[in-house]
């Protein structure tokens, strides 16, 4: 285990690895200060840029396969240097951040190609743009990074592309409270991995990745794991984990190519890149790495449920996004050579994910915008392009061999059964009854959408399939959800292509309580009978009305009671806590102030009229303020002292 | 170039300019105005010459003036800056002129004289130069109180809704503040050996007790002038009545007296008493962080709201000093730099925004992104850098406070953490509800709203908003004047760094 990590310099083709964020971000300024001036070719350009990124990448890719140290960096300039705190603007290219290279450019280019048309009726398109090049120039640069704080201003960036996208229709009061939600719960998440890094510098004097690897071993195991556990709510935030799930269905509310990209294939990824990165961190302590399984399982299952219940087709793809994320959180909590599955099933996720998203657009241009799935039905015969790539993409996921997600979920269910004891039984039955649940809720939507009679709203006469722009790129990742799985885990590459980056597999063949051969049986039979039954459920379809429910399906409909609680918990007590401020400051403090100058002064007929009848107020005030005062002090003297 | 007499011209020049505009007649408001534009871009000029002549890595204080003034009490006119103030003279140099250019308008509402308005502005620029140029004691002291007197005037004559009530406010306030100094700074020149130069006073040794009554002294007029909570509550009502420009100065500049006074004169002249109180510093700011920051998300008032983000920022200030660690004290100094910035353009557009709805009050506005974009945009990007976004200006000198804490005090650290979240709150509540969501029919028939950002209001933000994006990327420069000040205080004050918990990382490379 003890092995200490070297990166080399980055030089010859490589040194100009910054260019992977330098061509987005000055395409994404272009477009967003040119104003209207760009409005006739500002599209092509933003496609262009992510085209040549990709080109780029491809070639960076191919120049690391040649070398014997497959971890380069280079700095770029000094960012901040103060005292001992130094922090560059330096980027690290290695296995894992070429994976991620690859999916954020190749993907978001085929999403970038679908949106030129999708958008084309929009007036905002070239602003549109913008947001999409800063996003992906944000997101490179989070994956590129060669520190935590370089991490970090990656992962605001792509919280503020992010939230610009959700509000990208900021006349609609639900965009705009939208994406003011998924900032804040983000910036939940982000106040922890600040803090986390805080405590890196505090603990080493670093937050270079290689210094920070070689120095965990000197960290007590309750330092690791707390600062793990700071780096988890960060993660959880960006990935829409449990507790901090709330905002990524809703962040549906921006146009569908946001949600195919940001919201499913590559932003939402990022804890698990996260987690990966810092793998040195997570595998030094066994507590954190069965919170992060926990929080793995139990987000996995809440998405499914809460998945089968909805019937906004993007919001079903929300849930299921949610579930997907589950199981990768679960791959890295498990550790050892389950990181590589579960970046393996990020990327297949990406692939079969951003093609279901992108399905659903098509669906809902031919259908006016309509999402609600009650209102589809029998589609399969008007749009048949949309249809068959959405089938490969259901196929996928639901993890039908020989297509992607079979190669890639199968394994993370496998390695849960590999933990000792009750563990094994609790964490693999869970991803075991997921995939069951997946196959359930998907079929349910695939079913609905394209089969059976048609439910349309009366103004719908004949559905049309999409253009040729907008197929093309479901075509190819229809490709890439049958194949990309199989070609991933072929003579296990990617695993042995990651290993620089998260070590080698332990002990070789494990053994877990089922054999590997009575988990694949279990869960494709599991996964033919969650399937089965839904297409014998909604094979006639279904009301379009709201039908009364049990208790499960209500509770399922209202995202498990999670929104009532955090509205009960945070929301309005922070509402009346903020009024109850603004009045004692009023009335209280300054109250206070003016009674004193009032005093002083004999007195003007205004103070005398704040002075009467806020006695008690001021009483209040005193007190709260003397309260605060001192409990702030012995908060500060107990770190005085610490 | 350095034997150039840089600081005692760069406090008079402004002066020069505002007795000479003050004499156009009155009739000629342009040229008044554009009198004072272009003096206020003379001094913007000489400062960034003065900027390049200021040898970073060379003397911790430099451009050393001294000339007589009163023999028998020792008050003399002594001039010079470390880096720190060199900052803060940038900062003025770069905002006046935008002030002047963004006001072009303001006076007129008003039914008094347009040049006695930018005179004022330039009589202002004087006194806030003076006041960090200084390094004798009294000197400082003068100019600390002849500073309200123009601001009182921009407030009380120019202002809008209770300008009365809030420029008297303001005025006694600071004024109350300003005598617990005089006491002190009498106090120091009894004890320090008759003398008022900073050079020698800091030298001195003082009796426990009494030194810390001599800072106690100091202290309340800085975190009244700053302000620290809950010595807070006159700069909403004052930043509220203010003129746009007048307030973007007011808490951009002139507010940062007070942490400047503190890192200046509490600090190495009081190191012993610093240290004493340095846990009620530090609780004081770590309270102002949260309860100012859940004051500006319950506003309903732009510019109130803009005085309570400030308020939370200034909170952040004096976390950074009073923690005493290099990162701390060089973020503090950074953020008084970046938040004159940011929140000088976040007053200057919001500024903007009420001129051309003739309200400040929130829920006049809504869905207003469709009238005025670019301004609507301005607007968000104004809020990014207020809520410390990485890649505009204030992430940087926050992250330094922050993470500079955090070595020596986790607690606060990790509370004062929180305020990053309530920053988003309040700004995205704010723009929220001002620019987006469904168009306010009321906002279409006014007929300034429906002109968005002319060419010389965005000649007005784009400086700014230019050095936000260019600090957010590359702050060394402005870091590396302030550290040494910054390592020199501490020094001052008898702390260093605290070595990495478990050891060095980088020594253990070696």
């Amino acid at each position: 285990m003890e092995q200490t990590v070297e990166f080399a310099t980055a030089d010859g083709l490589l040194g100009s690895v910054w260019l992977l964020v330098a061509i987005p971000l000055v395409s994404a300024a272009v477009l967003l200060l040119l104003g209207k001036r760009a409005d006739r070719w500002g599209h092509w350009l933003g496609v262009a840029a992510i085209g040549a990124a990709f080109v780029l990448g491809l070639t960076y890719f191919f120049q690391l396969r040649g070398l014997e140290n497959k971890q380069v960096q280079t700095s770029l300039w000094q960012f901040i240097t103060v005292g001992d705190l130094k922090v560059d603007f330096g980027l690290l290219f290695d296995p894992l951040a070429a994976v991620f290279v690859l999916l954020i450019t190749g993907v978001g280019f085929l999403i970038h190609l679908y949106a030129v048309e999708y958008m084309a009726h929009d007036e905002g398109r070239r602003r549109f743009f913008g947001y999409f090049n800063l996003f992906v120039a944000a997101m490179l640069l989070l994956v590129l990074g060669n520190n935590y704080v370089m991490l970090y201003f990656g992962w605001e960036g792509v919280g503020l592309a992010s939230y610009l996208l959700i509000s990208f229709w900021y006349g609609r009061p639900s965009a705009a409270t939208a994406g003011k939600k998924a900032f804040l719960m983000n910036r939940v998440g982000d106040a922890g991995l600040a803090i986390g890094i805080f405590v890196l510098f505090a603990q080493l004097g670093t937050t270079q990745y290689d210094e920070v690897f070689n120095g965990v071993g000197s960290m007590t195991s309750t330092t690791v794991l707390v600062l793990g556990l700071l780096l988890l709510l960060g993660a959880a935030g960006k990935s829409g984990q449990f507790p901090l799930q709330a905002w990524l269905p809703d962040a549906m509310e921006g146009p569908t190519p946001v949600s195919a990209l940001i919201h499913a294939a590559t932003m939402v990824t990022a804890g698990v890149y996260l987690i990966a990165r810092s793998n040195p961190i997570f595998s030094a302590n066994e507590t954190l790495q069965l919170v992060v399984v926990s929080v793995g399982a139990l987000t996995l299952l809440l998405g499914c449920i809460i998945g089968a219940a909805k019937d906004d087709i993007k919001r079903v793809l929300a849930w299921s996004t949610v579930s997907q994320i589950g199981y990768m959180f679960l791959g890295v909590g498990l550790g050892g050579g389950a990181y590589a599955l579960a970046i393996i099933h990020l990327l297949a996720h990406g692939f079969f994910k951003a093609n279901m998203f992108l399905g659903a657009g098509s669906v809902m241009h031919g259908m006016k915008d309509q999402v609600d799935i009650r209102r589809f039905g029998g589609l399969s015969k008007y749009m048949k392009i949309t249809w068959l790539t959405f089938m490969m993409g259901w196929l996928a996921i639901i993890g039908i061999p020989p297509l992607s997600g079979y190669f890639s979920k199968e394994p993370i269910i496998a390695s849960a059964f590999e933990r000792e004891g009750w563990t094994a039984w609790l964490f693999g039955g869970a991803a075991l009854l997921g995939a069951g649940l997946t196959a359930f809720y998907m079929t349910r939507l695939f079913v609905l959408t394209f089969h059976g009679p048609k439910r349309w709203t009366e103004d719908i006469e004949h559905p049309h399939e999409s253009p040729k722009l907008m197929t093309i790129p479901l075509i190819l990742l229809a490709a890439g959800s049958v194949v990309a799985g199989g070609l991933m885990t072929l003579n296990d590459g990617v695993v042995s292509w990651l290993t620089p980056v998260l070590g080698e597999e332990a002990g070789g063949e494990a053994h877990g309580v089922l054999s590997h051969t009575v988990i694949t049986i279990l869960s494709i039979l599991i996964t033919v009978l969650g399937a089965g039954l839904a297409w014998f459920l909604f094979r006639t379809g279904t009301a379009t009305e709201p039908q009364p429910a049990g208790v499960v399906v209500t509770a399922a409909r209202r995202n498990l009671y999670t929104d009532a609680f955090n509205e009960a918990v945070f929301e309005k007590p922070g509402i009346f806590l903020t009024r109850a401020l603004v009045f004692l400051d009023n009335r209280g403090v300054d109250g206070l102030v003016n009674g004193l100058a009032a005093a002083v002064g004999g007195g003007s007929g205004r103070l005398r009229r704040l002075q009467t009848g806020f006695v008690r107020s001021y009483a209040t005030s005193i007190l709260t303020g003397a309260l605060l005062v001192v409990a702030a002090f012995l908060a500060v003297q107990a770190g005085w002292l610490a | 170039m350095s034997n150039f007499p840089f600081l005692s011209v760069l406090t008079v020049a402004p002066l020069v300019g505002a007795l000479v505009v003050a004499l156009l007649p009155r009739k000629r408001p342009d040229l008044a105005k554009l009198v004072a534009f272009g003096w206020s871009l003379l001094v913007l000029v000489l400062s960034v010459v003065m900027w390049f002549a200021f040898s970073a890595g060379g003397d911790r204080f430099q451009f050393r003036e001294s000339y007589a003034w009163i023999p028998n009490w020792g008050v003399r006119f002594t001039f010079e800056v470390d880096g720190i103030a060199l900052v803060m003279l940038m900062l003025i140099a770069i905002l006046v002129p935008l002030v002047i250019l963004a006001s072009w308008h303001d006076a007129e509402s008003s039914k008094r004289s347009v040049p006695v308005y930018f005179a004022l502005l330039l009589v202002l620029e004087c006194t806030m130069i003076g006041v960090f140029a200084a390094a004798d004691v009294f000197l400082f002291y003068v100019f600390f109180e002849v500073m309200l007197v123009p601001m009182y005037f921009l407030i009380g004559s120019y202002g809008g809704h209770q300008r009365q009530y809030a420029a008297v406010k303001f005025f006694l306030y600071s004024l109350v503040g300003g005598l617990f100094m005089l006491a002190a700074v009498i106090g120091l020149w009894v004890v320090g050996g008759k003398t008022f130069d900073w050079q020698t006073l800091s030298q001195a040794e003082f009796a426990t007790n009494t030194a810390r009554w001599l800072f106690l002294g100091f202290f309340l007029a800085f975190a009244i002038k700053a302000p620290f909570f809950p010595f807070h509550t006159w700069l909403p009502d004052a930043g509220g009545a203010a003129p746009a420009g007048a307030a973007a100065l007011l808490v951009g500049v002139l507010d940062k007296v007070g942490t400047f006074g503190i890192l200046r004169y509490c600090l190495p002249l009081f190191p012993e008493a610093s240290r004493w109180f340095a846990p009620w510093a530090l609780a004081l700011g770590v309270i102002g962080i949260i309860y100012a920051a859940l004051l500006a998300v319950g506003q309903n008032d732009l510019k109130r709201l803009v005085s309570y983000t400030s308020i939370a920022h200034f909170g952040f200030i004096g976390v950074g000093i009073f923690a005493f660690t290099t990162q701390a004290g060089t973020g503090a100094v950074l953020y008084m730099l970046n938040h004159g910035l940011a929140t000088g353009l976040l007053f200057l557009v919001v500024g903007m925004l009420i001129a051309r709805r003739g309200s400040s009050l929130i829920s006049d506005f809504g869905g207003a992104g469709k009238l005025v974009p670019v301004l609507a945009g301005v607007l968000f990007f104004a809020g990014l850098a207020s809520l410390a976004l990485p890649g505009t200006a204030p992430f940087v000198s926050e992250f330094l406070v922050l993470i500079g804490t955090f070595t020596v005090n986790k607690p606060v650290a990790v509370i004062a953490t929180l305020g990053i979240i309530l920053a988003a709150a309040y700004v995205l509540w704010m723009v929220q509800r001002t620019t987006q969501g469904t168009l306010n029919p009321a906002l279409t028939e006014v007929e300034g709203m429906r002109r968005d950002l002319s060419l010389r209001e965005k000649v007005v933000v784009a400086p700014l908003i230019a050095l936000i994006v260019l600090l957010g990327f590359y702050p060394k420069p402005v870091t590396d004047v302030i550290n040494p000040a910054v390592q020199a205080t501490m020094q001052d004050v008898g702390k260093s760094d605290p070595a990495p918990e478990v050891g060095s990382v980088q020594e253990a490379a070696k």
